[in-house]
């Protein structure tokens, strides 16, 4: 035996093409949300020059109608807005999940009334359901938060749901029945680790639609308050100041990016776990 | 005096509603086994022979409905509340099913699933102990090198492997019975033989009760101690294996026996019985048989034959004993 064995550099299978993409532009904004007020290099809330400057070597991306850099904020916007489509993404898939867990698993008058929950708030145009919410609590947001949340959690239900229907009739399941297992310990160890893949699929994805909503909830005045550099009511001020592009350029293109990183991570993930599509 | 059977079903009824109404899968079916032995059920795809059995350990669908009585150990199982059923199922009976390839968990190790029906009946052991019992069952079921596969995933075994791997897990309590629904069914023939030696080979060291249901005859041939043949939700005849293939007296089991592909006689057609068991609700009046029996009489569609025994040989047939 000698050992001839040559390993060749290559690239490990799972890391695709997208997953690399996705990967790079999440983990710069990961990076810019915890370093921003380092990397920035004017206050966002402060003036930093005259008003409505177009991009130069002082403000890479110009300044805003109040004369603030509009890169300074495109950077702290990175703060307002990673971290909330985070927590609502994690806590619709927390009640949605366990909601569509609970219904697929039990059925019944109470998986039927779960359902029909997820029916009534899913007849709701997303947009206008989260701007009848937000508006009825009130501008801010925490608020907006709570908004998106109402809005989201039946899209894991039903997800969740369909997926425990699909994997209690396998028969590992009935297996796990038969060898004396308990209700509780067959949907958490033999039902639930299986339902987990799609669901993690699509609220990866789902990050950018928060982001975009939330933005756009910020936009027509029901996300964040001013003087708050988010990305949304960032591009709201650009659109009032149609002549100076570069108001709204940065936000823009923020946004642009976060959600195409998380929807080739999705894409990157579903690859992965998806052998078929390989 | 009569002696109490490990595991006895008398007149077990399942039915299913449809629309309201119930229909009668299974139609009063009745067989019992004791500790050592091998009762074979045989019989076709919808003739209720895995419905019956699995219903009397109250494994059935939600929808059904089950009457009559199964008694384990003298003790009645229809009826019995859900966690002391519990408690049976996979320490004192346990089952093996059809499709190794899907009744193992994928996203458990096999090491954790065999540990976790041992956890499940004996709170007192800890992991590592149920661990190392895994570690020797994989060994007992004649798996190569236990102590590395016990950490794979099922994904990792052939076929013929996690079958193994679910008679492991089957016998991990020491039960007392044990019931092999098609348990070769989904496996290659050669790899069939050594699945069914490994079963035969645990029955007898561990004394083992054993239901084996299946619809292959040649398996029930080499390993069966009795057999009842199960058509349309009855036990049509119940035997000695050596019996019922010397002397099969219902025209079904002769038509299976018939079927049985013979290698040593040259055959144009194998022999088929005509015709399909009867749906769900379309049963015939009379003998449920008698639509597709070569003999069957005037008599066969007005009263329906019940199980009679002569000594140990019992069959539902009019012309039973004639024939």
């Amino acid at each position: 035996m000698t050992a001839l064995s040559i390993t060749p550099i290559r690239r490990p299978s799972w890391l695709t093409l997208p997953l690399t993409i996705g990967a790079v532009i999440i983990l710069f904004w990961l990076v810019v949300t915890v370093l921003a007020p380092v990397l920035s290099p004017y206050d966002p809330l402060e003036m930093a020059g005259r008003r409505l400057q177009a991009p130069s070597w002082a403000h890479w991306l110009g300044t805003d109608a109040l004369g603030r850099d509009v890169l300074s904020r495109t950077l702290y916007g990175a703060f307002h807005s990673l971290p909330i489509a985070v927590i609502v993404v994690a806590l619709s898939v927390a009640i949605g999940a366990t909601l569509g867990a609970i219904s697929g698993f039990i059925g019944g008058i109470i998986g039927a009334a779960i359902m029909r929950l997820v029916d009534v708030t899913l007849s709701f145009p997303p947009m206008l359901l989260a701007m009848a919410v937000a508006a009825s609590l009130g501008p801010g947001l925490e608020n907006a938060a709570v908004a998106m949340v109402i809005v989201w959690w039946p899209v894991y239900a039903r997800l969740m749901r369909a997926q425990v229907l699909e994997v209690r009739e396998r028969e590992h399941v009935e297996a796990a029945v038969a060898s004396g297992a308990s209700d509780s310990r067959v949907l958490t160890k033999h039902i639930l680790p299986l339902c987990w893949t799609p669901v993690l699929i699509s609220a990866t994805m789902d990050l950018g639609q928060v982001i975009l909503l939330a933005a756009s909830l910020s936009f027509i005045g029901l996300g964040a308050t001013p003087p708050t550099p988010e990305w949304g009511s960032m591009i709201s001020d650009g659109a009032a100041q149609f002549y100076s592009w570069w108001v709204a350029l940065g936000p823009g293109l923020a946004i642009l990016t976060i959600v195409l990183g998380f929807n080739f991570i999705g894409d990157g993930l579903h690859d992965y776990f998806d052998p078929k599509s390989k | 005096m009569t002696r109490q059977p490990l595991f006895a079903v008398q007149d077990l009824r399942v039915a299913f509603a449809r629309d309201g109404e119930y229909f009668e899968a299974v139609r009063g079916i009745g067989f019992h086994v004791d500790h050592g032995e091998v009762l074979g059920i045989v019989g076709e795809s919808g003739s209720g022979k895995s419905v019956g059995v699995l219903a009397a350990l109250g494994l059935q669908a939600k929808t059904a409905r089950v009457r009559g009585s199964a008694r384990f150990q003298g003790r009645e199982l229809i009826g019995m509340p859900r966690h002391e059923l519990r408690q049976l199922r996979g320490s004192r009976i346990a089952m093996i099913f059809q499709d190794p390839l899907s009744s193992l968990n994928p996203v458990m190790t096999v090491g954790a699933q065999i540990a976790e029906t041992i956890l499940l009946h004996n709170p007192a052991v800890s992991k590592k102990q149920a661990m190392d019992r895994a570690i020797a069952l994989l060994e007992l079921v004649a798996i190569p090198q236990p102590d590395r596969r016990v950490a794979q995933f099922p994904h990792e075994f052939s076929g013929g492997m996690r079958q193994r791997v679910m008679i492991a897990m089957a016998v991990a309590n020491d039960p007392d019975l044990l019931i092999a629904d098609e348990p070769t069914t989904a496996l290659d023939v050669t790899v069939q033989a050594q699945i069914m030696d490994v079963l035969a080979d645990l029955q007898k060291r561990l004394n083992l009760g054993l239901i084996l249901i299946t619809h292959d005859l040649g398996v029930l041939a080499g390993h069966a101690d009795r057999v009842a043949v199960v058509y349309s939700g009855e036990v049509v005849e119940e035997a000695g294996v050596d019996d019922l293939f010397k002397r099969p007296s219902h025209p079904y089991t002769r038509g299976l026996i018939a079927s049985i592909p013979n290698m040593l006689v040259e055959k144009e057609r194998l022999f088929s019985i005509d015709g399909a068991p009867p749906p769900l609700g379309k049963l015939p009046g009379g003998c449920a048989f008698h639509p597709r029996c070569p003999q069957a009489q005037a008599i066969c569609s007005e009263t329906a034959p019940v199980l009679e025994t002569f000594g140990d040989h019992g069959v539902a047939c009019h012309f039973g004993r004639s024939a």
